[in-house]
């Protein structure tokens, strides 16, 4: 930025006076919600939404002023004349199986889908530009969307909003599966909440915590809605939701409590002053049901029951515009500990990182009298760096082999013995009492099989038409240039002597 | 038989060897010059000539001056040789390859009855008011009135108008014309161009050292600017900012770019953006318990800010931002101050090319009147005129330098006056010619230099569209049109970027010549080897037959 300088100030004959408008009501409100989900699998599920309501037809006119609604967004709406956007970025997979429905649902990497006013003449060409346009704004490739990638379903995708009409002819749909999502996402769509990332629950948006859980969703949806009951005015609703789910294991050291600064590595310090509404819902459903107790602290002022997703869930409510919510700690850590003793069971996971250490993985399991117990690991295959391959890299790399202790109840009591006196193969291992003794299996170490890419298909198909072309040119060149003529046999093949010199014995003439 | 053999021996021979020539004849004219063609890049012609002639152009400013002598402006005898027309022209010293002249044409004519009639009415104030007909844009008329005339004040001989007027004192002298002459050049160099107008339009393309920073004040020429007047609140739990914004663009910021709606389209918005800081933390000033901000600390303020300002996404026109900073109560007063040290009067700053922030603090009072937050009505007078100040100056709207003796009018209620407006297209007009000229110049530098870049016909039309709308734009200059003269220059401006960023021009750039060599080598080799053995061979057989016969004879 080149100098700054000061203005001497220049007199403008300035028309009438300032006016002094009355303090009108404020025609956009904010939302904000923090829902703690624990799920079956024993993770906990964060699910984010900010909630942004303008009392505001954006049309396109000359002048637009925002004050809580992103100017970035709302110029969209009116130079695109968007009727409803919906955009996600998502990272990982929503595991239904054990994480139960989710509130909100995303497919994995970027989606897309938009419904244009019925008064855009030409939908593929604002729908290219305002791909363009969104993945200068969220930092994401959205502009490899292009017609291969683009659908208009008729059926699966109506409005969420006000409509009057559903002319499948205005939407676009589009999926970019590949789309990595990264800080560099979340850091414009921090950018667009009001309070930014400095007052109330949106300081928990740390991204180097947001990102080291297994699922990651973020989304922006914007909709019409009805601007009273009797619905006679629109205004735009601009939803920013944010789900993760952190894995319990890697934020808890293995147990199942978690608090909301262990999950973050932030508290809640502050409520957001231009929010009307900030609440943090914690689910506490299934300990009720559970013979296992918990206990939430602090204790939450009222709850929340509700029929969600098909099934009866209560919520505790920490309302953060309610001053005693927060004055009493100067901030709000909202905390979850398992009464129940945990089982006898542990298990430790170290995650591996990317050619610096491997991973480790160990549980201790009781295991009941004749019962099979099977420990399987899902892996993704994944393309090394082409340098790192090993010389036959087609005979696989070895995965090493696991590792079972146990103690083994042991059939006969045997009794103690000296420890220096007994022979020496038995007493590597010390027993602590005659009752079991110990064993140490080793499984077969595993070959997994990696794809290799093929290293020397660029040469071979140049050698391969070299070869051809020469063969080809070379013999067709030799046929047409050289000379052949009829050598005259001076002296007879081996054949032919001997055939002559049997002759010469009978006393026939020579051939 | 031996003979006859021997004839079919040679008769092979030569088929041979004619098949080998054949082989090496269609190699030759047939595949050389098809795989020539195959493989070539493909590039339009474009005019090269006309585009290094470009840079040699000479641009002929025109400003037509009508000169309007009233009944006792000059001797009797001068008023006889009227009408005629003199021309005045001067060459602008710029350190620039374009030359440019300027040239005042000055048609002198007599003053018609209802001129005449509104010239003897009370002050020039009043006299323009009622000017008789639109005039073209960049032409003006001066008015010479009577050396005894009330119109203007008895100690000013001159006087320049809201519109495209002005009005001079005439002499009785012999030289009347001469010093007349001399006075109305000065009137309409003031009026219309100037070095300084040229050089600060110029100022991308001039050499650094003559023109400093200050004239690269201005925003670039495009064919549209985005305003953004941005609310900064750091603090929204101490202060509840309420600023009528809405009312304020309508009654002072539409009318001034209604006004300048010649030299672009102009969208205007508004933002309001919480929990946004400045870069820097002020300094604490204890005798006057307030915060102060030095101006070596001005430059770090914006970037920070910038982050959430929002790029416009809708649109490719520059931006100009303005920002009202209520600072925090923590740092509040916030005070700018100016080298020396005393605090800047209206506590705002701008930044070249990028756009103004002004300080607003809050009144003290209201702090011991309520609890927090408090709430806080902006002033927008106050704020209008620091920010139509900075727009003005962000514009390249310059005060115009005077000549002596001369009475100014002020603006009308837009805040722009005609003239200033013709001075900005002449400006703009200069300024697009030169981009225009420098984009097509590296253009075709680097089509030249580069022979992997493909050039497409759509290039090769905009760049033709981009010449002839240089070339038209200079000829409107020259023949004093100067609103088609700017449609032009922006049409120029607008092609020669539209060739110059055309993503086709990247597509080949990129291969390698060595793989080109990996994929023709196997190819070739196979190929020529053969036909070049027996090229020579039959080569070297020929010699051999032409010497033999020597050797007999």
């Amino acid at each position: 930025m080149a100098a700054a300088m000061p203005l001497a100030l220049f007199v403008l004959q300035l028309l009438g006076p300032g006016g002094w408008c009355l303090a009108e009501p404020q025609r956009d409100s904010l939302r904000e919600e923090l829902v703690i989900t624990p799920l079956p699998s024993g993770d906990v599920a964060a699910t984010f939404q900010f909630r942004t309501r303008w009392d505001s037809e954006l049309q396109r006119e000359g002048v637009s002023h925002y004050r809580l609604f992103p100017k970035a967004l709302g110029q969209l709406i009116s130079k695109y004349s968007l009727r409803e956007l919906h955009l996600s970025f998502t990272q990982g997979f929503w595991r239904t199986r054990y994480w139960g429905p989710p509130f909100l649902q995303a497919p994995s990497g970027a989606e897309l889908w938009v419904w244009f006013q019925d008064t855009v003449t030409n939908v593929d060409k604002s729908w290219k530009e305002l791909s363009n346009v969104l993945s200068g704004i969220f930092c994401a490739s959205l502009n490899f969307i292009d017609s291969t990638n683009t659908v208009t379903p008729t059926a699966s995708f109506k409005p969420l909003g006000l409509a009057n009409d559903t002319d499948h002819y205005f939407l676009r749909y589009a999926v970019l599966p590949r789309e990595v999502v990264c800080t560099e996402n979340l850091t414009p769509w921090k950018k667009l909440l009001p309070c930014s990332s400095k007052a109330g629950l949106s300081v928990l948006l740390k991204a180097d915590r947001l990102f080291h859980t297994s699922y990651h969703s973020q989304a922006v949806h914007i909709r019409p809605v009805c601007r009273n009951a009797r619905c006679t005015s629109i205004s735009w609703e601009l939803r920013q939701t944010l789900s993760v789910v952190f894995d319990a294991f890697i934020t808890g050291q293995g147990k199942k409590d978690w608090s909301l600064f262990r999950m973050f590595s932030r508290t809640l310090t502050e409520p957001c002053p231009l929010a009307s509404e900030s609440r943090v819902y914690v689910d506490i459903t299934n300990y009720n049901q559970d013979n296992e107790t918990l206990e939430v602290n602090p204790p939450p002022t009222t709850t929340y029951q509700d029929v969600i997703l098909g099934t009866r869930k209560t919520y505790a409510i920490y309302d953060l515009l309610d001053t005693a919510t927060i004055n009493n700690s100067r901030n709000l850590n909202i905390q979850l500990k398992w009464k129940r003793p945990a089982e006898n069971g542990y298990i430790h996971y170290q995650p591996a990182q990317d050619r610096l250490q491997p991973h480790l993985l160990e549980m201790l399991i009781q295991l009941p009298a004749n019962s099979v117990t099977k420990v399987s690991i899902q892996f993704e295959r994944a393309l090394l760096k082409w340098t790192e391959y090993t010389p036959d890299p087609n005979h696989g790399f070895y995965v090493s082999p696991s590792v079972l202790s146990a103690l083994v109840p042991s059939m006969v009591a045997a009794k103690p013995v000296d420890w220096e006196e007994s022979p020496l193969f038995n007493s590597l291992f010390p027993v602590s009492d005659g009752s079991n003794y110990f064993v140490r299996l080793y499984t077969e170490p595993l070959l997994v099989n990696l794809p290799t890419p093929d290293f020397s298909m660029p040469y071979n198909v140049i050698c391969l038409t070299c070869t051809v072309v020469a063969v080809c040119y070379g013999s067709f060149y030799n046929l047409l240039t050289r000379t052949f003529h009829i050598e005259e046999p001076r002296t007879g093949g081996l054949a032919k002597r001997l055939a002559n010199l049997i002759r010469r014995i009978r006393g026939v003439p020579l051939l | 038989m031996a003979a006859a053999g021997a004839a079919a021996t040679d008769l092979e021979v030569v088929r041979g060897k004619r098949a080998a020539l054949f082989f090496a004849a269609v190699a030759i004219v047939l595949g050389l010059p098809l795989w020539w063609k195959t493989t070539e890049t493909y590039r339009a012609s474009l005019p090269y000539s006309q585009i290094s002639g470009l840079n040699a152009l000479q641009l002929r400013l025109m400003v037509p001056v009508t000169v309007v002598f009233t009944r006792e402006s000059v001797p009797l005898d001068d008023q006889e040789k009227l009408p005629f027309t003199v021309v005045h022209e001067r060459e602008i010293p710029l350190k620039y390859k374009m030359k440019i002249k300027c040239r005042f044409q000055k048609a002198y004519r007599r003053a018609l009855d209802y001129e005449e009639e509104a010239l003897s009415s009370g002050s020039a104030q009043e006299a323009m008011l009622d000017e008789p007909q639109e005039q073209a844009e960049g032409s003006l008329t001066v008015y010479v009135i009577s050396e005894h005339s009330s119109l203007l004040p008895q100690d000013m001989m001159s006087y320049i108008g809201p519109k495209r007027t002005a009005v001079v004192r005439g002499i009785m002298h012999r030289e009347a014309f001469n010093i007349i002459g001399r006075r109305i050049i000065q009137v309409a160099q003031a009026m219309s161009l100037t070095e300084d107008v040229l050089a600060a339009a110029l100022a991308d393309h001039l050499p650094e050292d003559k023109w400093s920073a200050e004239k690269r004040r201005p925003l670039k020429s495009s064919l549209g600017y985005e305003i953004t007047f941005s609310l900064l609140n750091p603090d929204p739990k101490s202060h509840d900012v309420h600023w009528d914004i809405e009312g304020a663009v309508r009654r002072y910021v539409q009318p001034f770019l209604n006004a300048l709606s010649a030299a672009g389209n102009f969208s205007v918005d508004s933002q309001i953006l919480y929990y946004a800081m400045l870069g820097v933390n002020p300094r604490f000033d204890s005798a006057s318990s307030s915060y102060y901000l030095d101006m070596h600390n001005l430059p770090h303020v914006i970037n920070p800010v910038e982050s959430r300002l929002g790029s416009s996404a809708a649109s490719l026109y520059p931006v100009l931002n303005f920002l009202l900073y209520v600072p925090e109560l923590a740092h509040s007063p916030l005070y700018i101050q100016d080298k020396d040290g005393a605090p800047v009067a209206t506590n705002a700053f701008h930044s070249p090319r990028w756009g103004g922030i002004m300080v607003y603090n809050v009144d003290s009072k209201a702090y011991n009147a309520s609890a927090l937050p408090v709430r806080v009505e902006v002033d927008m007078v106050r704020v209008m005129e620091v920010f139509l100040a900075q727009l003005r100056l962000l514009f390249g709207i310059a005060q115009p330098q005077v000549p002596p003796k001369c009475l100014l009018s002020g603006p009308k209620s837009e805040g722009l006056t005609t003239w200033e407006l013709d001075r900005l297209l002449w400006a703009r007009s200069v300024e697009n010619l030169a981009t225009a000229t420098t984009t097509l110049t590296s253009l075709a530098q680097l089509l030249g230099k580069i022979s992997n870049i493909v050039i497409k016909d759509n290039v090769a039309s905009e760049v033709y569209r981009a010449v002839a709308a240089i070339q038209k734009s200079a000829e409107e200059l020259a023949s004093g049109h100067l609103a088609s003269a700017f449609v032009a220059s922006q049409e120029a401006v607008t092609s020669s970027e539209c060739a110059f960023f055309d993503p086709s021009l990247l597509h080949l750039l990129y291969f390698p010549d060595d793989q080109k060599f990996a994929i023709y080598i196997p190819l070739f080799l196979p190929m020529a080897v053969p036909i070049l053995l027996s090229l020579v061979k039959i080569f070297l057989e020929t010699r051999k037959s032409w010497k033999k016969p020597e050797k007999t004879d």
